[in-house]
């Protein structure tokens, strides 16, 4: 996979790293629906065995959302033109409102909240990514902590790219974006298109890969105890 | 050789010594050609400062370009204590994470495990079930923390400005804190007491009394320090208008904590989005206008006197009962205890488990190793560090690792203030405002 140097001068990355495509399995294994401890059938002693799983709520949340969620749906649905377009999906989840939002609408989408009257989002507290590997097939998502001082909320905003895809950078909405992008990209190997300088920022400068890819090995060393040894963290048994 | 001398405004002017004719080249056009490329008027040199320098806090690295003494571009490199504690997580069960979460930022280690603790309980959905005197003693600690770290920040930013002397009293007081932390949790720093459901063992009175002695002799001490620095006029110099960011500045680039409220916008999430039954004690939120390194002296020196009045308040509203929430599914099976060697499982609940109930017994092995399991989903919990803003973004796949954890450290954030506060300032004064802000680099890189 090849992707372009941006116009801005953003990172060119020629050919997927070493470490981003290792044939590891991902570490955390589908696991069953019942049971505290994922124990099926009898057997149970502990009676954690009769609660019932919850599933992610992936279709999205029906109005009314409830609190100021609504207020603030509606709010940027009325300032922005390209509304209906850049709305994925409503998740309203632990008291907590998550707009999905098509990756290239995001900074225009930013760039409203932060300025319309009745949003106000005026920073961003975190940005930073998760992979979703094995469950969505555009695996890298980025997360976006909008906090509005003015009206004391928070909302989560949240777009989807596949391995190498690349997302507008809001950098120029919130220069406190820099070094999250940075790091994002870093970490995870999304392209912030448009970012003045999106180069490793926690990792050394020659790194290979995205370290915090679910595919991407721990790599730990067994420790040796008393002459036994135990293996690297990554390679134990996982209790699910 | 010609004994002809020239003249005119072409020659150099010419004059006979002992040693013989002298010229003296000087003068006509050549200034105006030199000066522009004369190393003494346009000298610009780019200096590595750190990552081990004394006065980085650590190990970060600027790298400055200087004129001379004013420093005309500054970009600060981070990474260098990178330890993968996000990514580590993912490989350890939920309550093992309170035990990499400590580590980030260790000079606020309570806030580590409160943030992430309040992540995994909001996950959970048992955030209103946590015990009173939990959550008492978890405002107690942090505040008790917040008081630690200023006083780091205070001796530090003390040694690094000349006061020296405040290096020795920051840290000499310092240590009754974390003797207090010890007498309760074993371990000086990295303490992984708050845990999901609770806290990891109860407050035992030895320490409630150093508390209490705390109480009496740090506001004297308090004194003592705004008698020594705030009147001093080599104080003054290094603060006064120093490395200024406003309100604008502040909220552009993410900062958050005292500089933000040295600024003027009194803006805690103590006060403004209150959690662990802040909105229930009484202090007050100092703010300052100068938004220089004084202000934010002034606002951290103020914020510890407000701790001490929180402290003082959970001190008194303690009240016995359970530390642990009382969802066997969830909490610690032991409450732990210090013996001769350590904290470890509390004697009584090892005679249970091993000589009177089986059942305890599975039900303590299946906890301790495989850990509960989290709904699925995504939160972000933030708090007020001492630094600002601690942010965690956990997401459950609904085993029980947490699936990802990202930390969002006031210290990552903050840093990039660097050149906005360096950039055209002295050089000096760059040790002055990166002190300032106060960046602790494990919380940084994590």
């Amino acid at each position: 996979m090849s992707i372009e140097p941006t116009p801005t001068g953003g990172v060119p990355v020629e050919a997927e790293p070493v470490g981003a495509d290792i044939d590891a399995p991902a570490q955390t294994p589908p696991s069953p629906e019942k049971g505290m401890f994922g124990i099926q059938g009898t057997g149970d002693v502990s009676g954690f065995g009769g609660l019932v799983r919850r599933r992610p709520d992936l279709a999205g949340t029906p109005r009314p959302f409830g609190g100021y969620f609504d207020e603030v749906y509606d709010a940027l649905e009325e300032a922005y033109p390209s509304f209906s377009d850049a709305i994925e999906r409503v998740v309203v989840d632990r008291g907590e409102l998550t707009l999905h939002i098509a990756p290239e609408k995001i900074a225009e989408v930013c760039q409203i909240m932060r300025d319309d009257e009745s949003l106000r989002f005026e920073m961003c507290s975190s940005l930073s990514g998760v992979d979703y590997l094995n469950s969505d097939p555009r695996r890298l998502h980025v997360v976006y902590e909008l906090l509005s001082m003015t009206y004391r909320r928070r909302v989560r905003l949240e777009t989807a790219v596949p391995a190498g895809g690349s997302v507008p950078s809001v950098t120029s909405v919130y220069p406190t974006a820099d070094w999250h992008e940075r790091e994002t990209y870093d970490m995870f190997g999304v392209i912030f298109t448009g970012h003045p300088n999106l180069t490793r920022v926690l990792m050394p400068d020659d790194w290979e890969g995205f370290p915090q890819r679910k595919d991407y090995p721990l790599g730990g060393v067994p420790v040796e105890y008393k002459g036994a040894e135990i293996p690297p963290p990554d390679k134990r048994r996982v209790y699910q | 050789m010609t004994s002809q001398t020239a003249s005119g405004p072409g020659y150099a002017t010419e004059r006979e010594t002992t040693e013989g004719r002298v010229f003296t080249v000087t003068g006509g056009d050549w200034e105006t050609i030199t000066s522009a490329i004369d190393p003494l008027s346009n000298e610009k040199i780019v200096v590595n400062m750190g990552p081990q320098h004394p006065s980085t806090h650590g190990v970060l690295r600027l790298v400055l370009e200087l004129e001379g003494e004013t420093v005309t571009e500054a970009r600060p490199v981070v990474g260098y204590l990178h330890t993968g504690i996000e990514k580590n997580l993912e490989y350890r069960n939920w309550t093992q994470g309170t035990t990499f979460v400590t580590r980030a930022d260790y000079l606020a280690p309570m806030f580590n495990e409160a943030a992430y603790c309040l992540a995994v309980e909001k996950l959970l959905g048992i955030t209103d079930s946590i015990t009173e005197r939990a959550n008492t003693i978890r405002v107690l600690f942090m505040e008790l923390n917040r008081i630690a770290s200023h006083l780091v920040w205070l001796g530090t930013t003390g040694l690094e400005l000349g006061a020296i002397s405040m290096m020795l009293y920051g840290f000499r007081e310092r240590e009754y804190i974390l003797d207090i932390f010890e007498e309760t949790s074993g371990l000086r720093m990295n303490h992984a007491y708050i845990r999901p459901g609770g806290v990891a063992q109860d407050l035992p009175e030895s320490a409630v009394r150093k508390i209490r002695d705390f109480l009496v002799y740090m506001p004297k001490k308090l004194k003592e320090y705004e008698a020594m620095l705030s009147g001093q006029v080599v104080w003054h110099g290094r603060t006064k208008g120093v490395a200024v960011l406003d309100v604008t500045g502040c909220i552009a680039l993410g900062i958050t904590g005292p500089v933000l409220r040295a600024a003027g916008l009194a803006w805690d999430l103590r006060k403004t989005m209150p959690y662990c039954g802040y909105e229930t004690y009484e202090f007050d939120v100092p703010t300052a206008t100068t938004a220089d390194v004084f202000a934010r002296y002034q606002i951290r020196v103020a914020e510890i006197r407000e701790s001490l009045k929180i402290v003082e308040q959970a001190l008194d509203r303690l009240r016995p009962g359970p530390v642990m929430i009382s969802d066997k599914k969830i909490a610690w099976p032991a409450q732990l205890a210090i013996g001769v060697d350590g904290l470890g499982n509390s004697l009584e609940h090892v005679a249970k488990i091993m000589g009177q109930s089986m059942e305890a017994l599975i039900h303590h092995f299946k906890l301790v190793t495989e850990g509960f399991r989290v709904p699925p989903g995504q939160v972000y919990v933030g708090i007020e560090a001492p630094r600002g803003e601690l942010g965690v973004h956990a997401v459950s796949d609904g085993g029980t690792h947490p699936y990802r954890v990202h930390m969002r450290d006031p210290s990552f954030v903050n840093l990039q203030a660097i050149p906005a506060v360096a950039e055209g300032a002295l050089l000096a004064d760059v040790i002055a405002g990166g002190a300032s802000l106060d960046p602790v680099m494990g919380g940084c890189d994590r």
